[in-house]
């Protein structure tokens, strides 16, 4: 039996996952790229003095400055990657929040101090 | 009554658009459960797939107001160095908490954490709100975006919490005070 041709099926109008994924990743990529940011500078003068973009707010200025910009950079190129395409959401999911779970730890003291 | 302009940054930073985060952000997670939970999901009206959309990106700059003003406005203050000869630590918390064992970890532990973990919030809300604009009705046919707009709301509370939480002790031990004075209400 054909179908109309005006007639769309669901499945053909559900928008595809890959916009949702690529915020989700990049999402977890910037939040551990802060944990790590926050210990690479603690334990090294020379990287807390080149984080130091704004003296008043110290290494933190340029520790969330370039993690927000890799965060978004991140996010374009995932975008631009995947907004068409569906892609394995399970394991986008698992890493992403592996990666949010990890920065939590991380950014704690007496476990950022172990490394 | 008075106030002086520091205590009332602190106040918006913290008493403003970091409670008003918290709050907002339970009332997220409650709504996101009770819409998503069952199987298959309800059918919803047009305008609530928008209204999440909305709310979330509300929510999104609530968390960047509060990480701005907190990073760039009330932190240079709270960690300002005193001038060599000063005898009262008071408008120098950093180093006031650092003074006494019994605070020091306050500011080692507690403005360490603080300082970074608050940046997780606007990144893993901003995400969520992006997918809640970007899928709105459609959200009922992606069962792991759900999941994950909802996981990123609940991460976003707990290091809101620990934020808010440390930001609460640290103004209660060793408090950003200082600066021009406003007058509220003139006394009798």
């Amino acid at each position: 039996m054909s179908v109309p041709a005006n007639i769309i099926s669901d499945q053909s109008r559900i928008t595809p996952n890959g916009s949702g994924a690529a915020a989700i990743l990049s999402a977890g990529i910037g939040s551990f790229a802060i944990a790590l940011f926050a210990i690479v500078a603690d334990k090294s003068a020379f990287v807390k003095n080149l984080f130091v973009f704004y003296k008043p707010t110290g290494a933190l200025s340029g520790e969330t400055t370039v993690t927000i910009l890799l965060w978004l950079a991140a996010w374009a190129i995932l975008e631009w990657r995947w907004r068409k395409r569906t892609v394995s959401l399970r394991r986008i999911n698992v890493i992403a929040f592996a990666l949010l779970g990890l920065s939590v730890l991380l950014t704690f003291p007496p476990i950022g101090d172990l490394f | 009554m008075e106030i002086t302009i520091r205590s009332l940054w602190t106040l918006m930073h913290g008493m403003g658009f970091g409670a008003l985060y918290l709050l907002a952000c339970s009332g997220a997670i409650v709504a996101l459960y009770q819409r998503y939970s069952t199987e298959p999901p309800p059918q919803n009206p047009a305008g609530r797939g928008r209204f999440l959309g909305i709310y979330l990106s509300i929510m999104a700059a609530l968390a960047w107001l509060t990480v701005l003003t907190g990073t760039y406005i009330i932190y240079p203050w709270y960690r300002a160095a005193p001038p060599k000869d000063t005898v009262s630590l008071g408008a120098y918390p950093r180093f006031l908490l650092l003074s006494h064992p019994a605070t020091s970890q306050w500011h080692l532990i507690g403005m360490e954490w603080k300082e970074h973990v608050a940046w997780l919030v606007p990144i893993a809300i901003t995400a969520a709100a992006f997918i809640a604009i970007r899928y709105a009705r459609d959200l009922k046919h992606h069962p792991q975006l759900r999941s994950a707009l909802l996981g990123f709301t609940a991460i976003s509370l707990f290091a809101a919490g620990i934020a808010g939480f440390f930001g609460a002790m640290l103004d209660k031990n060793a408090p950003v005070d200082g600066g021009q004075t406003i007058q509220l209400i003139k006394g009798e």
